[in-house]
């Protein structure tokens, strides 16, 4: 039988692989737009599962929110690196460096 | 239903204008800047009477998830005077012309910010936190051919999407292990035995609202940000977000964790220590005034949280002065900064340049002044009032040892305001030439706000202090 401590699990993973992602990844800001969905991800299987265990539809509705919210941070996200590509013509971590101190 | 609507007319007016001005944006393209201006403005001005028309209101609306109350109100007033003084200044610096989607998007960051500072429900506080977050990335990035904007944009997402990941897994687990989304629910629940779910969601709740407050150690965005987004934007960053996160972090520390003190107050009296003592420090050698400002910025937000800590009536009303004259200080301090021009027009960010700036241009200088000694707190400015009221509420809540560390911090802050101080007064000239010719709507809103701060300040206390408690006591 899967309780609700296998969803936990799973989601646990997800979100700590979502924010490895965006720190341990150096090669490509893509790869960290997938890594936030990553993270949105884990979210909603914890909000779905415990609407499912707490027999309460405020969970289901709260993950369709963060979908939604989702779709427009990733537009955002992609729009953001457009320009920042054109001006810059890469998209490597390493060279988001024009500010330090 | 309908009664409720009658209760969130500022949320409407900002939707109604903002939606009015985007669409004349789209019929009548770039040319008419004014118009969009002036319309921006004008909506900002009636939310803002509709607050204060709804100032003694105390009810929630739509299945509890907003409230209407004295506190939204106090943070929304100053919420929107900071986004129309952002848009106010905004023409003068994009010289190639400002495009329609900047107004726009500050009516929509502040429509966001209002439901923030209104949230008694995890969802409203979700969906008001992202929609400010979506507007404000793409402000940072606004100057879309300048390789510092769009980068500063980019950090500003990627850090912000981490940040909004946390909190909503925080946000997950609270309403897993509490069984709502309801902030007095959760009160309820986690005024029991907290579970190690509960404690999980608290911290990852509180570390997501640290960083949009921009506390230590979630504060690495924000100097490579201030830098990089264009100095309107940065002006605007530096004020209403803080004063919307700020509430909203008030509200869910008070409201929703209130009952599970242990729990939360070592979190954020942590952050308070860690944001002063490192917004200290971290603003030592620092040439780029915006930057300094961004570390500055963290350093105050550190005062707010001591006041925080305290978790009293007197604490959240010391937060909430507080933060009505950080963002007048802050607002005059960036305005000084957009003043600032060599003589081709250019921008001028580097400390080393404002060298001699007290012969040059004598009044400029001196509101900087008053504008540095307010923030490091030095009496008789008015920065200091707020200041002396979170130490206040801390020894009265029995954190002396924390009370004392804020004192000894702030000291160590001092220098590098006078720092400043010291370069536009007592250096020889720089090279740079700093141009004269001023704008008269920027220069009364300096001079206005650098008087207040003098000693005039003082005699608004006797009505801050009723606004502010009136507030805080609807938290109590």
């Amino acid at each position: 039988m899967i309780s609700v401590g296998h969803y936990l699990a799973v989601s646990a993973v997800l979100f700590t692989l979502g924010v490895l992602g965006i720190f341990i990844n150096r090669k490509n800001i893509i790869v960290i737009l997938m890594a936030i969905e990553l993270i949105l991800l884990a979210v909603n299987i914890n909000l779905v599962a415990f609407s499912a265990a707490l027999g309460d539809l405020v969970g289901q509705v709260f993950s369709m929110f963060v979908l939604t919210v989702a779709a427009g941070e990733a537009a955002i996200g992609l729009a953001i690196l457009v320009i920042y590509f054109r001006g810059r013509g890469t998209i490597a971590v390493d060279d988001a460096n024009r500010m330090k101190g | 239903m309908t009664a409720d609507l009658a209760l969130i007319w500022p949320e409407l007016i900002l939707t109604i204008g903002g939606l009015v001005t985007l669409m004349l944006g789209t019929f009548l393209g770039d040319r008419q800047v004014g118009l969009y201006q002036l319309a921006a403005l004008l909506t900002l001005g009636a939310a803002a009477v509709a607050v204060v028309a709804l100032f003694g209101t105390h009810a929630t609306v739509f299945s509890n998830t907003l409230s209407v109350d004295a506190f939204g109100g106090f943070a929304k007033l100053i919420i929107y005077g900071a986004s129309a003084v952002s848009i106010l200044v905004a023409p003068r610096f994009f010289t190639t012309g400002m495009r329609a989607e900047y107004p726009v998007l500050i009516l929509f960051a502040a429509l966001g910010m209002g439901i923030m500072a209104s949230a008694r429900d995890l969802m409203t506080l979700y969906v008001g936190l992202e929609l400010n977050s979506l507007a404000a990335y793409v402000l940072a990035s606004f100057m879309r051919t300048d390789e510092r904007s769009s980068e500063a944009g980019l950090k500003y997402f990627v850090l912000g999407a981490l940040a909004s990941g946390m909190l909503l897994y925080g946000i997950s687990l609270l309403y897993g292990f509490a069984g709502s989304t309801d902030f007095a629910t959760i009160a309820t629940r986690v005024g029991g035995e907290l579970n190690i779910g509960l404690i999980f969601g608290i911290v990852f709740v509180l570390a997501g609202l640290g960083f949009k407050v921009s506390a230590v150690p979630f504060h690495m965005w924000t100097p490579d940000v201030y830098e990089g987004a264009p100095t309107p934007v940065t002006a605007f960053f530096a004020s209403a977000p803080k004063v919307a996160a700020m509430a909203l972090m008030t509200r869910v520390v008070v409201d929703a964790m209130g009952p599970a003190v242990g729990a939360w107050q070592q979190i954020v009296i942590f952050l308070a220590l860690a944001s002063i003592i490192l917004g200290a420090v971290g603003a030592i050698g620092q040439k780029n005034i915006k930057r300094l400002l961004a570390y500055s910025s963290i350093n105050n937000v550190g005062f707010m949280l001591i006041g925080l800590a305290a978790g009293t009536q007197l604490g959240v009303q010391a937060v909430l002065t507080y933060l009505l004259v950080y963002v007048v200080t802050t607002l005059g301090a960036f305005l000084v900064v957009l003043q600032l021009r060599d003589a081709d027009g250019n921008q001028i960010e580097s400390i080393p340049a404002l060298a001699g700036l007290s012969e040059r241009r004598p009044g400029l200088a001196a509101a900087m002044a008053v504008f540095m000694y307010s923030l490091a707190g030095i009496p008789p400015l008015f920065g200091f009032w707020p200041k002396y009221l979170a130490f206040q509420a801390a020894v009265n809540a029995n954190l002396v040892p924390l009370a004392v560390a804020g004192i000894v911090a702030s000291v160590i802050g001092a220098y590098y305001y006078i720092m400043i101080i010291k370069t536009m007064y007592f250096d020889d000239k720089s090279e740079v030439e700093i141009s004269g010719g001023g704008n008269i709507v920027e220069g009364t809103i300096m001079t206005v706000s650098a008087l207040w701060l003098s000693i005039v300040g003082y005699l608004f206390i006797p009505m801050l202090g009723a606004a502010s408690a009136a507030a805080a006591a609807v938290l109590f």
